[in-house]
């Protein structure tokens, strides 16, 4: 007799919450630590309700010192605590790079497997609400670039929590990327296939699995974050002028599931990786450059395509952000010239 | 606080081993390096030898650790920094492991795979970076772990007077003084950081000035004294035991070598460091112990032939140990 699973839909927000809080109930070592995590709830709502239920030993608000306490994190983790460390904003990596970096990502290798820093660091990501260029970024490629972090990049609830508890019970360092337009905020608008149904019981998504969100055989869209929920709906449009996209979420970048991205490639023969971090030295380029690797295995129709940020910062004016930052019509269209493109 | 007759002599013999294990440092780092062999008007190749890269040494700064860790226990935490093998030493690091790792040895603590600025010795708490001012908020993370398990243990924060113009101190020192932790942050004034002289970096004479503003107390040791050390520490640590949180600690210091062995030292006079060696705490804690009759000669040149052995041993087995396989390069990015 199976018991009834409780799924419920939830925001993206409410179920990297839940995820954290059922942590902290499993394991008093979990602690929460960061900039308005606590009254506030988190300013993109990822610990909303957990210092009413953990209290202020386990939900520390800190003061604005990003480099004092992502430093502290590590120090408590290498005494065998569990810290959850938020970085509000993914762009203030610049004031502790450091700590993560040098550190966090670091000593495990550098003590030869002798120290282990469960540390997850959530981080809000993305733009699209004309934030500009110091609130905008996604920047994950950096954190990926580096040897040591692991980095999860969810694109909807369910996938969220489940990437969470997995995150959370994982002995290494962890960056945990939430972008803000699929949080489900009720103070900004959001791609509504982010919030889905998400069961009530604790359950891990493992890394280094890569989802097919939604089948096809013209071509592939390799996407992650929100930008899987533009493909989503661009592969609508698509779909009624007769072409079948497959779309790939890579839901983690390290480790990276590569099989994944080569199989529906091998399949579809036409590739694009839409992207909403900066062109160049990111995932794009890395997505080409593991398909050109395995050219001599994989049939191609069509030469890769890339869409991401043009290398430039993020704009303001809504006009010059929607420019620059991949829109569901944008990749629409990058879709569409694919398909007239062939090999030979 | 005045040191027992045991801790003083705990004290001297640490400080001989440092000693040692600096000097003898000093020859085995130069082997391979000297004289210039491989290209025309080179001096010294910092990459030969067999150990290898930079190398800072802290012969003259030996009271900072010995008169700290007196007062440490094996569940207690010491950070220390890119200078940090006299805080190992007194902290009980492996010595045999140490050395191997400053080898690039596979019996290393970190199995070659950190060298001699980055030592990680769990089983007694150690760890240290080479990033200047990186330690102090990790001593915060060790304090606040120990708060939150309810036990007694301390953390210290070992860096040099060029780390307290860092953010990462500062941001430390706010974060500890707010949450009333366990921490006891040293500053080793020695003067210079590499070549600038701490007149020309730093806004104020002494550092333990900077611990008023955030409102927790600061000593300044003046001298280059172990049994000074001793006493400011002493304090210190009690009362961070005691739960009444953190305290600053700025000790005069003296570097008698380079900032790293290769190091010209066009930036001091010629004769600074052998002026320094004149006033030596090693020397000056020997005096002590004789006056109180803890010390004469054959009980010194006893204990100086142990401390030797045990060096020397520690020397041998790291050069006599095996290179890590070249593609253990690829291992323990993540631990398993």
């Amino acid at each position: 007799m199976s018991t009834a699973t409780k799924v419920r839909t939830l925001t993206m927000a409410e179920a990297v919450s839940e995820g954290i809080s059922q942590e902290m109930e499993r394991d008093n070592r979990v602690f929460v630590m960061g900039e308005d995590i606590g009254k506030y709830g988190g300013i993109f709502s990822a610990t909303t309700g957990l210092l009413d239920k953990f209290g202020p030993d386990r939900i520390m608000d800190t003061p604005i010192s990003e480099t004092g306490f992502m430093g502290t994190a590590i120090g408590a983790a290498a005494e065998g605590l569990r810290p959850i460390s938020e970085l509000m904003f993914v762009d203030f990596f610049g004031v502790c790079f450091d700590q993560i970096y040098n550190h966090l990502a670091k000593n495990t290798y550098m003590s030869g497997g002798n120290v282990k820093l469960p540390v997850v660091i959530t981080t809000g990501i993305g733009g699209g609400y004309n934030d500009a260029a110091q609130h905008s970024q996604c920047l994950y490629a950096t954190f990926a670039h580096m040897p040591g972090l692991k980095v999860v990049v969810p694109s909807n609830a369910y996938d969220a929590k489940g990437l969470m508890i997995q995150a959370i019970r994982d002995d290494n360092p962890v960056v945990f990327m939430y972008h803000k337009g699929i949080m489900g905020l009720s103070w900004m608008s959001y791609f509504e296939g982010s919030t889905n149904e998400v069961p009530a019981e604790p359950y891990t998504i493992p890394f280094g699995q890569a989802k097919v969100v939604r089948e096809g055989k013209d071509l592939t869209i390799v996407t992650l974050s929100q930008m899987v929920q533009k493909s989503l709906l661009a592969a609508d449009k698509l779909a009624a002028e007769g072409i079948d996209v497959e779309i790939v979420d890579l839901r983690t970048l390290v480790p990276l599931d590569k099989e994944t991205v080569l199989r529906s490639v091998g399949k579809t023969g036409r590739v694009l990786i839409a992207d909403e971090d900066y062109l160049s030295f990111g995932v794009s380029g890395e997505i080409a450059a593991i398909i050109a690797e395995q050219l001599n295995h994989l049939q191609l129709k069509a030469p890769v395509r890339r869409l991401a940020v043009p290398d430039v910062p993020i704009p303001f004016s809504r006009p010059l952000e929607q420019f620059a930052i991949p829109q569901v019509d944008s990749i629409a269209d990058a879709v569409r010239a694919l398909m007239q493109l062939n090999l030979d | 606080m005045d040191p027992t007759s045991e801790q003083l002599l705990w004290m001297y013999e640490k400080m001989v081993e440092i000693r040692e294990y600096e000097e003898t440092m000093a020859k085995v780092y130069l082997e391979g390096k000297l004289p210039p062999k491989i290209q025309k008007g080179l001096a010294f190749d910092i990459g030969a030898g067999p150990v290898p890269g930079e190398m800072h040494l802290a012969a003259g700064q030996e009271p900072v650790a010995v008169g700290v860790c007196a007062h440490l226990r094996r569940e207690d935490t010491v950070v220390g920094a890119h200078r940090p093998h006299h805080f190992a030493i007194a902290k009980d690091v492996d010595l045999l492991a140490m050395t191997s790792e400053m080898f690039g040895k596979e019996n290393g603590l970190g199995k070659g795979k950190g060298g001699h600025m980055h030592l990680f010795d769990p089983a007694v708490k150690f760890s240290c970076s080479g990033i200047v001012g990186a330690g102090a908020p990790q001593a915060c993370g060790a304090a606040l772990a120990a708060k939150k398990l309810g036990k007694d243990w301390v953390a210290v924060s070992f860096f040099g007077e060029g780390a307290a113009n860092q953010g990462s101190f500062h941001e430390a020192l706010n974060l500890a003084s707010l949450w009333k932790l366990p921490v006891i942050f040293v500053c080793e004034d020695n003067k210079y950081g590499i070549s600038v002289e701490k007149s020309a970096s730093t806004a104020i004479a002494s550092n333990a000035d900077r611990a008023a503003g955030y409102g927790m107390p600061g000593v300044l040791v003046d001298k280059n004294d172990a049994v000074a050390v001793f006493a400011a520490a002493g304090e210190a640590v009690a009362r961070a035991r005691r739960g009444e949180g953190p305290t600053l600690i700025e000790v005069k210091t003296d570097r008698y070598l380079g900032h790293f062995q290769g190091d010209p030292e066009t930036y001091r006079p010629k004769n600074e460091a052998q002026h320094l060696r004149e006033n030596d705490p090693i020397n000056v804690l020997g005096a002590q112990l004789r006056e109180r009759g803890e010390l004469d000669d054959a009980k010194d040149a006893a204990l100086r032939s142990t401390v030797s052995v045990r060096v020397q041993a520690a020397y041998e087995h790291a050069r006599n140990s095996p290179y890590p396989a070249p593609e253990d390069a690829l291992l323990h990015v993540f631990a398993d």
